[in-house]
């Protein structure tokens, strides 16, 4: 008997979904203890000062997203094709790279040892393992998938995301050769080159694997081969290739850079256009699928998309970008994007993955819906109080008052309270949702280990009874 | 848009004309980097790598890219001086470290920071906004 797709095996797809999960949490408690450096000036500054808790709060959430969604797009594809992955040796080979390197990574951390740049603070040398990691992922994805003909957008998706991620991350390590990393306006700019087009690379994986997932819940599979799919998806790949100039408005480096950055990221408005043009469908879906933990999450994901696109248009006006430059807002727009979107999104397919072969007990519904409603407000919350301090913060920069830094940022204070707060009541939310999936994986593994000889594959429970539910009413 | 976009060989077209519009921009920017001059003072070539090295971007900015936690340093060597920098990196703050730098570090990344200073300003007041939202530096 061959072993279905869908096993109670704990399988290496699973365990980088897994392995994700941990570093949110664990991206999430040095998350709060930088926040509460903001908080207590010098706080653990002898042991743990901020220039090492926010490389160790940044790398295990970049992690997280890295591993959740290859971890999610081998599991999706193998469903697409209805067969297993080309070689799970690879997998296992690309699994174990990836986790001695991020363990080493944030050792290397704790030990002071940097050398990187900002997002990959870690010494180049663990460069390496990563890239290579990625190239297996890369073949284990083209030699899985069978061919290129005919395929819906979420495989191209996939694919652009696989081959940008591994281009732009070979481009973020260019300053290894003093030709360019010798003079800072060049240094920066390819700088931020490399890292605009790398987070629209693991875009890609991610909304790619949404509409896959939508695809799968909805049960109609027309849009991923529609023209508009594709449009919105060449939209995507245009502003991934080009909008990045908006990092860098104030930075000496060529004009038209930011000209085409500035003109680029404009035809985001057309995503912007999109969604409010879809928002009565949108609406009427939420309502057909909302008791569904799964969509809930991806209609949360798509509300922050609408806050998160119009504040990135906005800032991406070189007028006003002038003003939210450096400021707290910008750090609002990250926020939003890699919790409202990325993460969202990576916990609808975690549920959607994890829940299949491991329901988890029907009290959870409850803590559930408490969670997910907690989780969006305090994320609101936490993202005005980033936007407000962004607010003053702009207006200090702008001002010719000369009130010293640390005296603006004493006024910021009760703002970074809230922000605190807020991101503390979070974090324990999204221990709360995490923790019963992250459990019953485990206790379905070993018991899939006691039932080994008389293994009983994906067993027909609640959830397959729910979504053949919604896919009948729809 | 209904008779567009509909096909693998209409798709390809617009992916191979996005992917060659991209390698494109990206080696025209690696052969004519925007700034010419590539020759650096070699304090100030390992003052960056020493900047790296003790993580300082994250918590300060240059260009107004980096962390949040302490202030933007790219002109600081021309409003406050090397002997302020130079303390500072000495005795650290309230929030800093005191990073126990040796003497040559020190001096290294004085110069990075020199180096920055000269390459241009990252006071937004020093810009001005056009009618079509672009920015100009006085």
């Amino acid at each position: 008997m061959t072993e279905p797709l869908n096993s109670n095996k704990l399988n290496t797809s699973k365990l980088f979904i897994i392995s994700g999960l941990l570093l949110l949490i664990t991206g999430m408690l040095f998350g709060l203890t930088g926040a509460l450096q903001y908080l207590v000036p010098g706080f653990l500054k002898d042991h743990l000062s901020f220039e090492i808790i926010r490389p160790l709060h940044v790398s295990s959430v970049i992690f997280w997203i890295i591993l959740a969604a290859m971890g999610t797009v081998l599991i999706y594809l193998q469903q697409y094709t209805k067969r297993k992955l080309y070689s799970p040796l690879l997998l296992k080979v690309q699994y174990l790279l990836f986790a001695i390197s991020i363990c080493a990574i944030l050792i290397s951390y704790c030990a002071h040892l940097f050398g990187g740049r900002e997002y990959w603070e870690f010494h180049p040398a663990f460069a390496i393992p990563i890239a290579t990691g990625w190239i297996l992922f890369i073949i284990n994805f083209i030699k899985s998938l069978g061919g290129f003909r005919n395929q819906p957008v979420y495989v191209w998706m996939w694919l652009t995301g696989l081959a940008f991620f591994l281009f732009t991350f070979a481009e973020s390590y260019l300053w290894i050769f003093p030709y360019f990393r010798n003079n800072i306006a060049n240094d920066m700019t390819i700088q931020w080159k490399s890292y605009g087009s790398m987070v629209g690379s693991w875009n890609m994986l991610i909304y790619g694997s949404s509409i896959y997932l939508m695809e799968k819940i909805s049960g109609v599979k027309k849009y991923s081969r529609s023209p508009i799919a594709f449009a919105l998806y060449f939209t995507g790949l245009f502003n991934l290739m080009f909008n990045w100039g908006h990092h860098i408005y104030t930075l000496p480096t060529y004009a038209f850079v930011k000209h085409i950055g500035y003109a680029v990221s404009m035809t985001e408005l057309f995503i912007l256009g999109r969604i409010i043009w879809q928002w009565r469908s949108t609406l009427s879906t939420a309502q057909k699928h909302y008791h569904h933990n799964t969509y809930r999450l991806l209609l949360a994901a798509d509300i922050w998309v609408f806050l998160t696109l119009i504040l990135a248009i906005i800032m991406s006006v070189p007028a006003i970008n002038l003003y939210t430059h450096g400021t707290h807002i910008t750090v609002a727009h990250t926020m939003g994007a890699t919790i409202g979107i990325n993460s969202f999104l990576l916990l609808a397919f975690a549920f959607d993955i994890l829940q299949e072969t491991c329901f988890t007990s029907p009290g959870y519904s409850k803590w559930f819906n408490r969670g997910f409603i907690t989780v969006n407000i305090s994320l609101f919350v936490f993202w005005i109080s980033l936007i407000t301090a962004g607010i003053l913060k702009a207006k200090w920069q702008m001002a010719e008052t000369g009130i010293p830094f640390s005296y603006m940022m004493k006024q910021l204070s009760p703002y970074f309270m809230v922000f605190f707060i807020s991101g503390f009541i979070m974090a324990c939310e999204f221990v709360i949702l995490i923790y019963p999936l992250l459990k019953n994986q485990l206790l379905c593994y070993f018991k899939y280990l006691g039932k080994k000889d008389k293994i009983k594959y994906a067993e027909p429970n609640e959830y397959f009874a729910e979504l053949n539910l919604v896919k009948n009413s729809g | 848009m209904s008779t567009h976009l509909t096909n693998d060989r209409q798709r390809i077209s617009v992916l191979f004309f996005l992917l060659f519009s991209f390698l494109c921009y990206s080696f025209y920017l690696y052969y004519y980097l925007p700034v010419k001059s590539i020759s650096q003072n070699p304090e100030a070539a390992t003052g960056k790598l020493s900047w790296q090295k003790y993580n300082c971007n994250a918590c300060h900015q240059i260009y107004g890219l980096g962390g949040y936690l302490g202030p933007d340093l790219t002109n600081v060597y021309s409003k406050r001086g090397a002997d302020y920098i130079k303390a500072f990196l000495k005795n650290g703050t309230s929030i800093m470290p005191a990073f126990h730098l040796t003497e040559q570090e020190t001096k290294d990344l004085v110069s990075f920071l020199k180096d920055i200073d000269a390459s241009g300003s990252s006071d937004p007041k020093t810009f001005t906004s056009r009618y079509d939202g672009t920015i100009k530096q006085q």
